[in-house]
């Protein structure tokens, strides 16, 4: 499988702040991304350096094989839709949707009409008008109209409610099932995008700490409930990734069980259920956090 | 009880109960990746997985170009297979759950045998 972006030794610095210390990962072509990871952990500037719109301080960026940076052929297949876009002064929504194709050869805009009308984005008035949620459905319709090889949303809803996310996650599939291609999707809100993700890489301070085909990452972790004595019997010399407890009971989360293991956990009276994406990431990034203190 | 199997594992699964419940008749096609993946909101390519394991399995078959399909006695294999399964999955849950409250098997089967004739 051919890879869309290739990234070795990345690094970034900001006057004394390491953005993005020494990064190295590969996108496939035609999946679903997720980029994951706590404010300030460094996305967004990966998302700046991966479509050319800042300068790595070290380190190799591949994007469809060739550098990025005032690339016209690499960065017409790049469609990048970020929270804080900005728009020319006296900007209507029809003069974005007018201009954009333009910028995206695949630009679909009957598509794009079907969604203005999905997401009642009033066409006529002038952007910095726009409620925060309206702005946002600006930059999920150029994203998903664009069709580009190569898409990235980073954190694209802003002020969207709860009807207009789940249509853009509901279209984004669809569209995606019909028309394959690369999707980076950089978000906090885990829980509501993890069934979508085919891969999820997790950034923490500027470093990589999980790179991983997403059903293998669920089921790198299992919960396991029961008696206090049930459970400490069954853990004990099992790496524990967080403990919880009330009265007589416990509950605990544990790396990875074989199937022989989790009849045996069932055998022993504990309930197993599975670790959500976002669990797995808050435990992950918590216990990073701990070697981390550690070490220093 | 195991709620912790991956999404593919479960949407096979749910592919099983349909053709064992014969809302999906053998010989039936089965929707395609992209209608699985929309209806249960997932990746398509975890759809492909769970569909896949089922055509491993011999449960369902590829006509190319056209789609995927139930193949003839698949309801058979599957009604086998779990009565396999049924007494791991609910017998033996049932009489450790009977054990804690002091229900002897023999009241159990007395239980039951109420419920199925009420």
């Amino acid at each position: 499988m051919t890879d869309v972006i290739q990234v070795t030794g990345l690094t970034k610095r900001f006057a004394s702040l390491e953005a993005v210390k020494d990064v190295t990962f590969s996108v496939g072509e035609n999946k679903i991304y997720g980029l994951l990871g706590r404010n300030g952990a460094g996305k967004t500037t990966i998302m700046q350096l991966l479509t050319g719109q800042d300068f790595a301080t070290s380190g190799s960026i591949k994007v469809f094989g060739e550098s990025p940076v005032e690339n016209a052929s690499v960065l017409q297949n790049i469609s990048f839709i970020k929270e804080s876009q900005r728009y020319p002064e006296d900007f209507k929504p029809k003069h974005v949707f007018r201009s954009a194709p333009w910028f995206f050869a695949n630009w679909d805009a009957e598509f794009a009409d079907r969604l203005i009308e999905q997401f009642r984005l009033p066409l006529d008035r002038k952007i910095k008008k726009l409620s925060r949620g309206q702005l946002s459905s600006i930059g999920v319709i150029v994203g998903l109209a664009s069709r580009a090889p190569l898409t990235f949303f980073d954190e694209p809803y802003l002020g969207l409610d709860a009807v207009a996310r789940q249509l853009f996650y509901d279209t984004l599939l669809a569209d995606y099932a019909e028309h394959p291609r690369t999707v980076i999707l950089s978000t906090h809100l885990i829980d509501e995008v993890a069934n979508l993700l085919e891969h999820v890489i997790v950034i923490d301070e500027g470093r990589i700490i999980i790179d991983q085909d997403a059903d293998s990452l669920r089921s790198t972790a299992t919960n396991l409930v029961g008696t206090t004595k049930a459970v400490e019997s069954f853990v004990a010399g099992r790496e524990i990734m967080h403990r919880d407890g009330i009265g007589g009971l416990a509950s605990v989360t544990v790396a990875g069980l074989s199937p022989q293991e989790k009849q045996q956990a069932t055998a022993a009276g504990l309930e197993l259920s599975a670790v959500s994406l976002q669990q797995l990431i808050v435990r992950r990034t918590n216990t990073s956090e701990k070697e981390f203190e550690q070490s220093a | 009880m195991d709620d912790s199997r991956p999404i593919f594992v479960q949407i096979a699964e749910q592919i099983e109960n349909d053709i064992i419940a014969g809302v999906m008749s053998e010989e039936g096609q089965v929707p395609s990746t992209t209608e699985f993946a929309a209806f249960y909101r997932i990746n398509p390519a975890t759809a492909l997985k769970g569909v896949n394991l089922l055509v491993d399995e011999g449960i369902l078959y590829k006509k190319r170009g056209i789609g995927m399909f139930v193949s003839p006695g698949a309801q058979d294999t599957l009604v086998t297979k779990r009565r396999e399964q049924f007494a791991d999955e609910y017998v033996r849950p049932l009489l450790t759950e009977a054990a804690k409250l002091g229900i002897t098997p023999d009241s159990l089967a007395d239980m039951i045998r109420k419920e199925a004739t009420s």
